[in-house]
């Protein structure tokens, strides 16, 4: 279930088109469905299935008002990814860190 | 010593990670903490767990096998064949986690390390994974749900991408 989530999320992310739909998103915080269509020297139909991509994937949410479809980025999804992101950084930084301190013994043996 | 930066390239919808980092050490040094079976357990494995150097053949068909034991005793066992080993610039070996629920999902590793002025080494590690989902499958293990707001570090994730 959990996975699942992650792999859309990542097919999600792999086109660059849906990452600068985020951005803008990013960027302005709120936009229309047009506004976005607007951005993109591609049909709207284009944009509305990368929309929907992305909302598949929960990176954005999607709110009907007044005959507009507003867009936003969906702030958990993305504090999902921002998580996987750095737990990575912490595993390898803390690796490192250890052979740091062996490489210092090291050479200080080498020394002698 | 001052604080170094590891840096992790994982692109979405690829299926390679490439890590790298500087150390403050001679490259044949750096080279032996990677291909010493007494020196592995210091650094291999996180903080949390030991590891032990089951295998550490360090020659092209070698095998190596590492186990990392918790403190209630499970074990998480790593394997894998070196494929090309030239010190000390660089090594190529497979890599498969055995804790999975199948077999074969192996990982192409290769470790380069650079000679840097002032007697400094960069290593750069490549992993390539047989697919996008294994890569990811592996990486998205016990990944806690955060929930920072984080509309203003979204650029810079995405850069890092």
């Amino acid at each position: 279930m959990v996975y699942n989530t992650y792999m859309d999320m990542f097919v999600a992310l792999a086109d660059p088109t849906r990452r600068s739909i985020l951005e803008l998103l990013a960027t302005y915080g709120e936009l229309s469905a047009t506004a976005i269509y607007e951005q993109f020297p591609v049909s709207p139909q284009a944009i509305s299935q990368h929309l929907k991509v992305l909302r598949e994937a929960h990176l954005v949410e999607m709110e009907k008002r007044a005959q507009k479809r507003l867009y936003r980025l969906n702030p958990q999804t993305l504090s999902q990814f921002e998580a996987w992101v750095t737990q990575m950084q912490q595993r390898w930084s803390e690796r490192f860190e250890a052979l740091d301190t062996v490489l210092e013994i090291e050479k200080k043996k080498k020394g002698e | 010593m001052t604080a170094k930066t590891t840096n992790i390239l994982a692109e979405p919808g690829k299926q390679e990670i490439v890590i790298t980092r500087e150390f403050d050490a001679p490259r044949e040094l750096v080279f032996k903490a990677c291909t010493d079976p007494k020196l592995i357990p210091q650094w291999w494995g996180p903080r949390y767990l030991s590891t032990e150097v089951d295998k550490m053949d360090v020659r092209p068909g070698g095998q190596w096998r590492f186990i990392n034991r918790d403190a209630e005793g499970n074990e998480y066992a790593f394997h894998g064949v070196y494929h090309e080993v030239l010190a000390p610039e660089r090594v190529i070996d497979t890599f498969e986690f055995e804790g999975l629920p199948e077999t074969g999902h192996v990982t192409l590793e290769t470790m380069k390390l650079e000679e840097l002025p002032g007697g400094r080494t960069r290593l750069i590690t490549q992993s390539v994974f047989q697919s996008v989902a294994d890569r990811d499958g592996m990486l998205q293990g016990g990944m806690a749900e955060g929930t920072n707001d984080t509309y203003d570090r979204l650029a810079e994730l995405l850069k890092k991408m």
